[in-house]
């Protein structure tokens, strides 16, 4: 059994001119201990998607259509709020992309990381000092004590990313999903922080979701990559296969964009027009009015993922 | 000593308002003992020959007012309404209106809807009819004095405080909290509550003003406190129309609403800033 699962999710917001579909029939796994990226452009649904597997949308606006999201077998959309709450920080612990506004600028980090263990074990106020100077100095934190005391305004945003990550596996999760922990972070921290990630998965076991827009993080840290387009998933497979072998047009045509230091090569290729907004999908395959291998059916029939030894893709005319 | 109230102490003009602020509070409080007179004798050689009031002189030192009443103990009697009326009214209406906005700004929803619209709807109603409504069901005293101001004043504050719950619970760090496993009390009393209290400050301190003079606006009218009974808002109105002849009888109970005031808008601005960790230790 897979640790996460999510299962044709479909998920609207409802608005002024009624309900706008931002996730579509969504599908993905993760399995115990692995990493998996979640790769897709700026707003093809997947913050939704990880803030989902947290609830952490308000609904409404949000309204769940269809679907499951499986997490050590139970079905979070269907947990009360009270099983969700003892799970968020719990089990499942979470990042944001922005380390300068998910601290809370009024409280000292030592305090906020207090919090997470006050919230989920019953350990003695020292017992907790000290498991929070622990966690500094599991993610890399020089000082601790010194940084206990300080301020998010205080910190860099590499230092409050440390210790968003603190936060996170305080009570050691099985699953963290860090939804985009690098992207406000300049390129020497950036990798830092990812090598961070990849170690506490390694030394404590737990899964990590990974989300983001940069396919050099995928290639350097994810096992499985599941490729998001429009609200769905085209296509999922381990990150060697889909690097060596994208079989959907997207993903084939996103690697190709991707800047090499090679000679010869004059203009980087791009992918024309723009993601269809949530609302304008056309009925078909969302990809097919910038696709170059769509077939007649792909404007009619949206095609489902199919998996085929470990590699699942939603095509009609996939790229062999 | 707390980090805040150490740095607030540090505050040169801080220290001074507070003083102003503690010297008038107990100047009310002990306004038997120190007034020089009676505050509503009217004194036979308090109005000259022709029967205007004195100006400043050695006997009364503020003068006297038109109805040869020693002006300085009328202020100095007068500070208990004020007082009452600047801390008690205006501190239920930011308590009140603080409550009413974080309420329906952190639940949203109908609950939300409602409060809001009855909101709209108080902003709408002409505060002086309702506050002379309010003052005509109950008799005057000084406590629903107060209470009237206080049902007034607390709309513009709901609106404020529920704009900025709002935007408060939009910010990441609500999100954050709530993936580390808070709950929804949690976050407001811990994680919003705090960020609204330089709105409810400024408030606090600003309406102070407001409120002393909206009690003079109501005494003037005749539903705010009873004469003889002195506050600064009234000795300003009683005498408003002698400006020109006697201008200390306007000149006196202004500058002391104004140092109030001014004293409650600075203690309120130092406890922002000394309350604000980003501000702590710069000057």
């Amino acid at each position: 059994m897979p640790l996460l699962e999510i299962d044709g999710l479909t998920l609207a917001f409802r608005g002024a001119e009624g309900e706008l579909p931002v996730v579509e029939g969504l599908s993905l796994s993760l399995e115990a201990g692995q990493v998996l990226g979640l790769v897709g452009e700026s707003g093809c649904g997947k913050s939704v998607t990880a803030r989902s597997i947290m609830r952490l949308l308000d609904s409404p606006p949000a309204v769940y259509r269809d679907g499951a999201i499986r997490f050590e077998g139970r079905d979070l959309l269907r947990l009360d709020e009270t099983a969700m709450r003892a799970l968020r920080g719990g089990r499942i612990g979470m990042i944001f992309q922005e380390p300068m506004t998910s601290l809370n600028p009024t409280f000292t980090v030592g305090f906020q990381i207090d919090e997470a263990l006050r919230l989920h074990t019953d350990l003695s106020r020292p017992a907790r000092r000290a498991r929070a100077r622990e966690l500094l100095a599991r993610t890399g934190v020089g000082a601790p004590d010194r940084r206990l005391a300080q301020y998010p305004f205080e910190l860099s945003g590499g230092l409050r990313q440390r210790v968003m990550i603190a936060m996170a596996i305080a009570c050691d999760p099985r699953l963290l999903i860090a939804d985009e922990p690098t992207t406000a972070l300049d390129v020497t921290v950036q990798a830092q922080i990812l090598e961070l990630l990849l170690e506490l998965r390694a030394r404590t076991g737990m899964a990590l979701l990974l989300i983001t827009h940069d396919l050099g993080v995928v290639a350097e840290t994810c096992d499985e990559v599941a490729v998001m387009y429009a609200g769905t998933i085209v296509e999922q497979a381990p990150a060697e296969r889909l690097f060596a072998a994208p079989r959907h047009p997207y993903t084939a045509a996103l690697l190709a964009s991707i800047p090499q230091l090679r000679p010869g090569v004059r203009r980087l290729p791009s992918i024309p027009g723009t993601v269809p907004a949530p609302g304008l999908r056309p009925p078909g395959c969302a990809f097919v009015d910038r696709c170059t291998r769509r077939l007649e059916r792909c404007t009619s029939d949206r095609p489902a993922l199919r998996v085929e030894a470990e590699h699942g893709v939603a095509c009609w005319n996939p790229v062999p | 000593m707390p980090p805040a109230l150490r740095q607030l102490l540090r505050d040169p003009v801080a220290v001074v308002a507070g003083a102003v602020i503690l010297i008038m509070t107990g100047m009310a409080a002990a306004a038997p003992l120190l007034a020089p007179f009676d505050p509503d004798e009217q004194f036979f050689d308090g109005l000259s020959l022709e029967g205007a009031p004195l100006p400043p002189g050695p006997v009364f030192w503020l003068g006297t007012d038109l109805l040869g009443r020693d002006l300085l103990s009328r202020l100095i009697h007068g500070a208990r309404t004020s007082l009452v009326i600047g801390i008690v009214a205006n501190g239920a209406a930011v308590l009140l209106g603080s409550l009413l906005g974080v309420t329906a700004g952190f639940l949203r929803g109908a609950v939300g809807a409602v409060i809001m619209r009855f909101t709209d709807l108080m902003m709408a109603f002409p505060a002086l009819l309702l506050a002379i409504a309010l003052a005509a069901i109950f008799s005057p005293s000084l406590w629903i004095v107060a209470l009237v101001i206080a049902m007034v004043n607390w709309v513009q504050i709901a609106r404020v405080v529920y704009a900025q719950t709002i935007a408060i619970a939009e910010r990441e760090f609500i999100a954050a909290t709530r993936a580390v496993g808070a709950g929804p009390w949690r976050i407001l009393l811990q994680h919003v509550l705090p960020h609204l209290v330089p709105t409810m400050l400024v408030w606090a301190t600003l309406g102070i003003a407001t409120t002393v003079l909206l009690e003079a606006t109501l005494s003037y009218l005749g539903i705010g406190v009873r004469p003889p009974t002195p506050s600064w808002g009234n000795i300003i109105y009683e005498n408003q129309t002698y400006f020109a002849t006697a201008p200390w009888l306007v000149f006196f109970p202004g500058l002391a609403i104004l140092l109030l005031a001014l004293s409650f808008n600075l203690v309120g601005d130092a406890l922002r800033d000394a309350l604000d960790p980003t501000q702590r230790g710069r000057t």
